[in-house]
């Protein structure tokens, strides 16, 4: 396959996946309601469920999933390790922190927020802690100077037990209440989108994306190994700071809007790297884009699979993803025998 | 006498404002939703369970309603599920969420009341009022809470003269791991006092796990679990073995309370019963008038 074509086949896949979840769900809407309804002059149940419950919650997947695979993408270039994913340096073990703090500190904080902002104080929590959490693993990593990525990925997995045994710590501590929350919250859905999420995480990806494409070539240099990456003129810590800095900034947003979604970031970048080769100019936008298609996927199974009911949104992308990536290896396999 | 007939049509004119204020809530309570376990047997028992089209999880009582479709659990909710069955009235208890969700439902045009706060035996009347008021049955309610309420006098009544002796541990789940006990502000514990006893785990709020040592140092005289747990367990015998309590007072005379979970902490119409129920289960010696 061709990448070019490859990387169009996966632009097309996601965009039908978008349009499918924009104009199926368990309320039949006919395709003129719909075509009415983004055209804003359907009649209001129509236009609420399109344009306030499908479209945002289709561009919030379509945001977190690409943000989730990029990061993927560029933490395993960075890191050479094809087991690496955002969880590994720590973005959802921070988020998670950060969360859970507020759920069950939510009595002492609420005082102190006025009322406006109290809705973003669980995703500004989440995104501080994932910011905070990566820059230590960072800081931690860091010797004379230098970064080491096999003490980069021990670092995230201390990092990762601490802040796991603190989530713990509190949710010991939680109430009824604040434990249906948190529990709720630690397996992800896009069910309660908004313009406001979709757009904030839109911009962050967007913003991630374009710091890391300018890696892209770094990332390629860097698979030849640190020493051969620095004397072809490569700032290898420049490189890996931004790696780090646009990573959870990517995966950040995502997980405070939606929660911890696993499965995308480690897997997609395989996907992508199967079929467009090994190249990160290639790889990553390909892998954007299956990271997209894929939370599009699973989210439209979601809804459609029991309703009234919805099943978490992270139980599906291991489900449609797992198989697919099985598929994929075992085809190349029997191709490369 | 001009007055009289003025005076007749303003009142004829009021009566049909109220018939068809009356009508229009009875019109508008044509497709009903009701959120949360407690709500949806307040409705049932108002007459009003023709209208209820779906539930949640957690309305497993009456057996009518249990058998209505369910949209899931009550804090994760999903709008256009909801939406799909195209409810004219969703009745949600104040847990009903995620809170996303319920602005989404009331963007799309649905009328979402939300039921009143609390727990304890105090919130059950505003409870009835309230769904009594949404689907305009406010004589139904008005009846149901003062017989609730009268029944509930009663079994105070025959309770009075009985001491606060035995103490409980009420465990919601046993055999996965550590049993979880409820602490001081649950529902269990409420029942407990109403019903005449003390809760031995006093030492925390909220549901917490029970380790072996503690559950032992407590010493109750009585295990009480809801019939989940004593199912997933396999027996009344084998959840006081896996509960770590059958080296205590309650584990040596085989003393264990099994009763129905939403009843015994839902605080609805079924209360009263719930609180005579264990009442005689944990004062087997006294002569209970219930």
């Amino acid at each position: 396959m061709r990448p070019a074509a490859a990387i169009a086949g996966f632009a097309l896949a996601a965009l039908a996946l978008a349009v499918a979840g924009i104009a199926l769900g368990p309320v039949p809407l006919g395709l003129g309601e719909v075509m009415a309804a983004l055209g804003g002059t359907a009649e209001p149940r129509a236009q609420a469920i399109v344009a306030e419950i499908r479209a945002p919650r289709v561009a919030l997947a379509a945001a977190v999933g690409g943000g989730l695979a990029l990061s993927g993408t560029t933490l395993q270039g960075l890191l050479r390790n094809p087991l690496a994913d955002p969880g590994l340096i720590g973005v959802t073990a921070g988020a998670a922190l950060g969360a859970v703090a507020s759920i069950v500190f939510a009595d002492a904080l609420l005082g102190t927020v006025p009322s406006v902002l109290r809705p973003w104080l669980l995703p500004a929590a989440a995104f501080a802690g994932a910011v905070a959490t990566t820059a230590l693993v960072f800081a931690i990593a860091r010797r004379g100077g230098t970064t080491h990525a096999a003490t980069l990925i021990l670092a995230g997995v201390a990092i990762n037990a601490i802040a796991f045994s603190v989530v713990g710590l509190m949710t010991y501590m939680s109430d009824d209440q604040e434990l249906r929350d948190l529990t709720f919250w630690s397996m992800g859905g896009l069910g309660g989108a908004t313009w406001r999420a979709a757009a904030l995480a839109t911009l962050c990806t967007l913003v991630a994306a374009a710091g890391l494409w300018r890696l892209a070539r770094g990332l390629d240099l860097l698979q030849l190994g640190e020493r051969a990456a620095w004397h072809a003129g490569l700032e290898v810590e420049r490189v890996k700071r931004a790696a780090g800095l646009w990573s959870a900034l990517a995966v950040g947003a995502g997980t405070a809007v939606a929660g911890p979604i696993g499965f995308i970031g480690l897997v997609a970048p395989h996907i992508a790297r199967l079929c467009v080769g090994p190249s990160h100019r290639l790889v990553a936008p390909a892998a954007a884009l299956i990271g997209a298609g894929l939370l599009l996927a699973a989210d439209l199974g979601v809804r459609m699979i029991v309703p009234p009911a919805e099943p978490p949104v992270g139980l599906a992308t291991s489900l449609i993803g797992g198989p697919f990536f099985l598929w994929l290896l075992l085809a190349r396999m029997r191709r490369d025998a | 006498m001009p007055a009289l007939p003025m005076l007749s049509r303003r009142r004829l004119l009021a009566a049909a404002g109220a018939l068809l204020v009356a009508t229009r809530v009875r019109a508008a309570a044509g497709r009903v939703l009701v959120l949360g376990g407690d709500l949806v047997e307040i409705a049932f028992a108002l007459g009003a369970g023709g209208a209820v089209i779906a539930t949640d999880e957690t309305a497993l009582w009456p057996p009518e309603a249990e058998a209505l479709p369910k949209v899931g659990y009550l804090r994760q909710l999903s709008a256009e599920g909801i939406l799909s069955l195209a409810p004219d009235l969703v009745l949600a208890s104040p847990d009903a969420g995620p809170p996303a969700v319920m602005e989404q439902l009331r963007a799309a045009g649905l009328a979402v009341e939300v039921g009143p706060a609390g727990t304890g035996f105090a919130a059950v009347a505003p409870k009835i009022s309230f769904v009594g008021k949404a689907l305009g049955r406010e004589a139904e309610a008005g009846a149901l809470a003062a017989r609730v309420a009268a029944e509930m006098a009663a079994v105070e009544a025959a309770l009075a003269a009985v001491p606060d002796t035995p103490s409980v541990v009420f465990l919601i789940s046993v055999g996965r791991g550590a049993p979880m006990a409820a602490g001081s502000g649950t529902a269990a514990d409420a029942m407990i006092r109403l019903a005449h006893a003390r809760n031995a785990v006093a030492g925390f709020e909220g549901y917490k796990p029970l380790s072996a040592e503690a559950a032992v140092g407590l010493a109750p005289d009585a295990l009480l679990l809801p019939e989940h747990a004593v199912d997933a367990a396999g027996g009344a015998e084998r959840a006081l073995a896996l509960s770590g309590l059958a080296n205590t007072p309650a584990g040596r005379e085989g003393r264990v309370v099994v009763m129905d979970g939403l009843k015994l902490l839902g605080f609805g119409p079924r209360t009263p019963a719930a609180v005579a129920e264990l009442a005689r289960a944990l004062h087997p010696d006294a002569p209970l008038d219930l």
